[in-house]
């Protein structure tokens, strides 16, 4: 008897927590992917919440800072590490994309002020969500751009 | 040449923590045998046979003296380490690998010192070296009454000890050269073969993220509440081997773990502060698995400390408190390992990192042979009483407790499942700080109510009618505090709970200093000051936590604030320009770009602040570049008070364009509560663990009443 209300109140506290775990990881879950692993969903990933990496094209940066708009273009690069080093590195891998028209597009819609570091060959990682004209609508943009700064060694003195 | 010796005394480090190891095991072979007699096997058991033959007093007393001699000379030994890498990063050895990634010349001295922190390597050698200091500080103090628990608090202590300098040594060595060869430039300790030593021009600096002042003090704060989690650990691995299960290795460590829990409490409020001042995103806490792997032991840590006093004041929860304190030992090898690497960006990241594996392998290893114990000991941690009353302090208590194990396997869970669901189901999925939010909420909500009824429920018996006599005044107070908040401040649902419990837990709390001091001046006729210090004087843990219980009290009034209330607004302003925010209005003044001493390009904008005709002052949000490590640093124009934050960020500015300069400003309401609070916590726990004369004496004393108490039941 005694020990009945404990193990009830016990399993309560563990009913509860379950609760909470399994509904915020439903609300809160981002998805990881990449422009072309979006575009084979198609509308069925519409107003998913998402977090795509892409290269940024420069010329289809514009930014219009009456009412903070800013739109772009990222191509699909691969998201693994393996195929990246493939591709001789994060850096050339950007490169490849933003030169190669074959490669699956997306365009990118923030509201907010532009980043510096939005260039040519940036990596930007986007979180938002897709409407179901296909643009995107990040709510987060992240930019990377691959300096000396990664690189382990220094490089040979002349 | 230096490289070199430090090298060599970081080897000879490692052998002299592995010889104090197994010199302080081999001390005491009846205890080995006691635990190989476990065993299901009968050449086990003759082979104890053999071990005990092997005991004798004398034998024992000079290895364990043997071991408690190396394992002092530790200490120097990788403090004269750390000095020598020091020197090489004093004086711009940039021929060194970790020197050339961590500092360069432009840095100002003070900077090269922490650098020894700023990199995987070198804080692994920091680590270590505070872990020889606090092991010998243990093995320093009077051992008469707990002989038996001294080899083994040596053997664990040097087994930890082991694994981080072996770490050191054999994968993340500060101490690499390069080398010019054939095919490029490498890292080695002695010269390849065709190689000539290459010395960089300048090194990469330290990442401008962690030149300030907050991120000089917040690792080692954080790693000092993290070693010292490691001797309550000993000491509990201490008895369970020696089979002195009584709560002696809690009175023992029970100052250890309230300091560690202090180092590591103001360590993460001061990573929450750099945040807020360097980050430049206008909050101070952003669930980041780094955050959350020093956020773990924390909770664990918590527990621990609340749940002791059930084994000290009722002798329950025995097996609680061995696995408590297992669990924090493994989080916090875990934390440390965590911190200072990105190994949770992708499961990749973790394969490739060398010392990835081995720091699992070593939790693992830990984690089983010590929870291996407790179910070895699992008759002899039998509760002593039986817990009936469901608001009976100690039954409060093991709420408590389960809350905070509640909030671990929240964060456990988000920390982990972008990396389950990788491995599982081929897409990588991952959960933000809304997750940790959303789910931690109503946990944290509980808590607090937790805090608030705890202090005053009976050990043993109470009823809700007891405690409802002794609270009913206060909570009437926290409901028409309440109320006035609703009338004056907000609506909003989550704010009045998250206020109505900081209130009710304040004036509970408040009360009870009140009811103890009352009845101190009735009976010693003493007045009030005297009456509130001697009560404090008296019983400071008990008092010392209520403090800490106001403290955090305070600082969750600041993130109940700056989480549900926070304002932002974001524009372009040109000379002279003006934007309006809480009240608030911003006038954008002038911009200047110059040169700083340490290699950086300032850009300094200042902003004028008024509220309504009052001119409040002006404000300088900048953006730091550094050359060196060709980064920014976005730094913020704040001005703090305690009703609200203004916080300002110059968010970009081309010379050349005509367009002016865009800013981002935040309004954070009662931030400042927060940080205030962190201050009163450090008087509280202060308050709490400050030494008493002779601890041994008070001790006897403390378990006398406890006696009585329980007798009185």
């Amino acid at each position: 008897m005694k020990l009945n209300k404990f193990v009830i109140g016990g399993l309560l506290i563990l009913g509860a927590v379950v609760f909470l775990i399994a509904n915020a990881t439903k609300d809160a879950s981002q998805y990881f992917m990449t422009v072309d692993e979006l575009k084979a969903e198609g509308p069925a990933i519409v107003d998913k919440n998402l977090r795509v990496s892409g290269a940024v094209i420069g010329d289809t940066i514009q930014y219009d800072p009456s009412t903070l708009t800013l739109t772009f273009e990222v191509a699909h690069v691969p998201a693994e590490d393996a195929t990246l080093k493939d591709e001789g590195g994060l850096a050339e891998a950007l490169h490849q994309a933003t030169i190669d028209p074959s490669r699956s597009r997306m365009t990118v819609v923030y509201v907010g002020v532009k980043p510096d570091l939005l260039r040519n060959e940036a990596q930007a990682i986007v979180t938002g969500s897709v409407g179901a004209d296909g643009v995107f609508h990040a709510e987060e943009l992240l930019l990377k751009c691959p300096t000396r700064y990664e690189e382990a060694v220094p490089e040979q003195a002349g | 040449m230096i490289a070199n010796l430090g090298l060599g005394i970081l080897l000879i480090t490692f052998i002299v923590t592995v010889y104090s190891a197994v010199t302080a095991a081999a001390s005491n072979p009846k205890g080995l045998a006691r635990l190989l007699r476990s065993l299901p096997s009968l050449r086990a058991k003759r082979f104890a046979d053999e071990l005990e033959k092997l005991e004798t007093p004398q034998r024992a007393a000079s290895m364990a003296e043997s071991a408690r001699r190396a394992m002092l000379l530790t200490f120097p030994l990788l403090t004269l380490t750390s000095l020598l890498l020091i020197y090489l990063l004093v004086n711009d050895h940039y021929e060194v690998k970790f020197v050339y990634e961590v500092t360069s010349r432009s840095m100002p001295t003070y900077l090269k010192v922490t650098a020894w922190w700023g990199g995987q390597a070198g804080s692994l050698l920091f680590w270590s070296w505070l872990m020889s200091a606090f092991a010998s500080l243990v093995t320093l103090r009077k051992w008469d009454r707990d002989r038996e628990f001294l080899p083994w608090v040596i053997f664990v202590s040097c087994v930890t000890l082991a694994f981080f300098v072996g770490m050191t040594a054999f994968f993340e060595n500060p101490f690499r050269v390069f080398y010019q060869t054939e095919t490029g430039v490498e890292a080695h300790f002695f010269p390849p073969a065709n190689s000539i030593p290459f010395t960089p021009e300048d090194g990469r600096g330290l990442n401008p993220l962690l030149r300030h002042p907050g991120m000089i003090i917040h690792p080692p704060l954080l790693y000092l509440g993290f070693v010292s989690y490691v001797i309550p650990f000993a000491f509990a691995i201490a008895a369970l081997i020696t089979g002195r299960t009584d709560d002696r290795w809690i009175r023992l460590t029970r100052r250890w773990s309230l300091w560690a829990w202090l180092f590591l409490t103001f360590g993460l409020v001061l990573g929450g502060r750099w945040a807020y001042d360097v980050l430049g995103w206008g909050g101070y806490w952003g669930w980041d698995p780094v955050e959350i792997a020093a956020f773990m032991p924390w909770l664990t840590g918590t527990a621990f400390l609340h749940s002791v006093m059930i084994q000290e004041k009722r002798g329950m929860l025995k097996h609680w408190n061995m696995l408590l304190i297992i669990l924090t030992y493994d989080l916090v090898i875990f934390g440390t390992f965590l911190t200072r690497s990105g190994v949770l960006s992708s499961v990749h990241a973790f394969a490739q990192s060398a010392i990835g594996p081995l720091f699992f392998v070593y939790i693992a290893m830990t984690l089983i042979v010590s929870v291996a114990l407790v179910i070895y000991r699992w008759g002899e941690l039998k509760s002593e009483t039986e817990m009936n009353s469901l608001l009976s302090r100690e039954s409060l208590f093991l709420f408590n407790n389960l809350l905070f194990m509640s909030i671990l396997v929240v964060c456990f869970w988000g920390v982990i499942y972008p990396l389950t669901s990788e491995l599982f189901t081929g897409s990588k999925v991952t959960v933000g700080p809304a997750f940790y939010e959303r789910a931690n909420g109503p946990l944290f909500a509980g808590l607090m109510f937790l805090m608030g009824i705890a202090p005053l429920s009976a050990w043993g018996h109470s009823t809700l009618k007891t405690l409802g006599r002794a609270m009913w005044l206060p909570t009437i107070a926290a409901v028409l505090v309440t109320v006035a908040i609703f009338a004056t401040y907000t609506h909003n649902v989550y704010a009045l709970i998250g206020f109505f419990l900081v209130a009710f837990v304040i004036l509970i709390t408040l009360y009870e200093y009140w009811r103890g001091s009352r009845a101190r001046m009735k009976i010693h006729s003493e007045n009030i000051l005297t009456a509130f210090w001697n009560l404090t004087a008296r019983d400071r843990r008990r008092y010392g936590g209520y403090i800490v219980h106001i403290s955090m009290m305070l600082m969750a009034i600041g993130i109940l604030g700056i989480e549900l209330f926070q304002m932002e607004t974001q524009g372009t302003l040109e000379v002279g320009q003006q934007q309006s925010i809480g009240g608030y209005d911003v006038v954008y003044k002038d911009i200047a770009r110059f040169t700083g001493p340490d290699g950086r390009e300032v850009t300094r904008a200042t902003l004028s602040i008024y509220r309504g005709n009052e001119y409040l002052g002006d404000l300088h949000p900048r953006i730091d570049y550094y050359w060196d490590s060709q980064q920014s640093m976005t730094i913020p124009g704040q001005r703090a008070t305690m009703k609200d934050d203004l916080y300002i960020l110059l968010v970009n500015w081309e010379p050349a364009s005509a367009t002016g300069a865009t800013f981002k400003i935040y309004v954070n309401p009662l931030v400042n509560w927060l940080w205030m609070g962190s201050l009163l916590f450090l008087i509280g726990i202060i308050i709490a663990a400050w030494p008493d004369k002779d601890p041994e004496r008070v001790a006897v004393r403390a378990g006398k009443r406890a006696r009585q108490a329980s007798a009185a039941d």
